[in-house]
């Protein structure tokens, strides 16, 4: 038998999806486009989310959106009915996007000025974590009917992302959700987060979010370049 | 644990195995390897992975290749978190991460330094 010899490998498993979300960020970044990532929970209120954004800047920013989906097209329907460019990517059973997905889309949509590109990505608060869309920004949504134990359960997920979305505020008063509980648990994670409490139903709070977003693509296309 | 709690996070595993056998065959064909015996990870405690899943996958995928029958031997590496008001470092566990203070200071504002590392540190090979 031979003997068992080692070799040294010291590589990064993720090395290839960095590297194209690198490339992905870069890109969009020499053309001022804002890629923003947005994820959460099946049923938390993504799409509404994305038509209140759509209803808020529209006129004033150019905007995109790229579905993502395991095997439906009714989210882009839904925002294709706005008028704006949207495209689904259905991932086939993946249950998220990564970075040679998201460049795909990116291609797929005709238009290249925007201003700003969303990416809904797939339901689930452990999977998109995990991977680099290659997003200028990371926003996610946790909606008050799913708890506010949410960050002990998902700590990667709330530890990396810019903005929460606390949506369905208008459930509080039927709910035992303690707002400032979940405030402390997730800024133990994430002290730079902004905590911004929604309703897409109501309209509460959607000004402070569109406030948000369109600081946040005027300040992108005005930053130095690298 | 249950059942339908492993199906359900094994999802990300596909494509986190998918990587590893490719650097792994890389290495293994610069290297003129013949079996690739057991393959050692770093992965960080943040990362929700399920060793077992990963092992099936490896399994699965590697079938025919030189890696084929490979151990993978995953080292947890701990979570790190820095204190936004007194710059201290301190390792916490996934359960109590939102709710973990500071051990200098006592604030819970730590800010996520390390612990979602995906590593492929060294293999063993004939």
């Amino acid at each position: 038998m031979e003997d068992v010899r080692l070799i040294e490998v010291k590589e990064e498993i993720l090395a290839d999806n960095n590297q194209v979300a690198a490339g992905v960020r870069k890109k969009l970044g020499v053309s001022n486009t804002l890629l923003l990532n947005l994820m959460s929970s099946p049923g938390s209120g993504k799409t509404s989310l994305i038509l209140k954004t759509i209803e808020g800047l529209k006129g004033s920013v150019r905007l995109g959106v790229i579905e993502a989906d395991i095997d439906s097209t009714v989210d882009a329907a839904k925002v294709a009915a706005t008028g704006i460019p949207a495209i689904q990517l259905r991932t086939g059973g993946f249950c998220h996007l990564d970075a040679t997905m998201v460049t795909q889309g990116l291609d797929a949509l005709v238009a290249k000025d925007f201003d700003l590109i969303i990416i809904e990505n797939v339901g689930n608060l452990v999977c998109p974590a995990e991977f680099d869309t290659g997003a200028h920004k990371n926003v996610m949504i946790l909606s008050v009917p799913e708890g506010d134990d949410k960050p002990l359960k998902y700590p990667l997920m709330f530890s990396l992302c810019d903005v929460l979305l606390v949506n369905k505020i208008d459930y509080m008063p039927l709910s035992d959700f303690n707002m400032d509980a979940l405030r402390e648990r997730v800024l133990a994670l994430n002290p730079d987060i902004r905590m911004i409490e929604v309703s897409c139903k109501t309209g509460a709070g959607i000004g402070e979010w569109i406030a948000w977003l369109k600081n946040e693509v005027d300040a992108f296309s005005v930053r130095p370049k690298e | 644990m249950s059942t339908w709690q492993g199906t359900t996070k094994a999802m990300h595993e596909l494509p986190i195995t998918e990587s590893i056998l490719k650097i792994v065959l890389t290495h293994a064909a610069k290297n003129d390897v013949r079996q690739v015996v057991n393959i050692h990870l770093r992965v960080g405690k943040l990362s929700d992975l399920e060793d077992e899943w990963i092992q099936r996958y490896f399994d699965y995928l590697s079938k025919g290749t030189v890696a084929q029958g490979a151990v993978l031997k995953i080292e947890r590496t701990p979570i790190m978190l820095q204190c936004n008001s007194c710059a201290a470092s301190y390792p916490v566990e996934l359960a109590e991460m939102g709710d973990a203070a500071c051990p200098a200071c006592g604030q819970k504002d730590g800010k996520l330094i390390s612990g979602r590392e995906y590593y492929i540190e060294n293999m063993e090979v004939r």
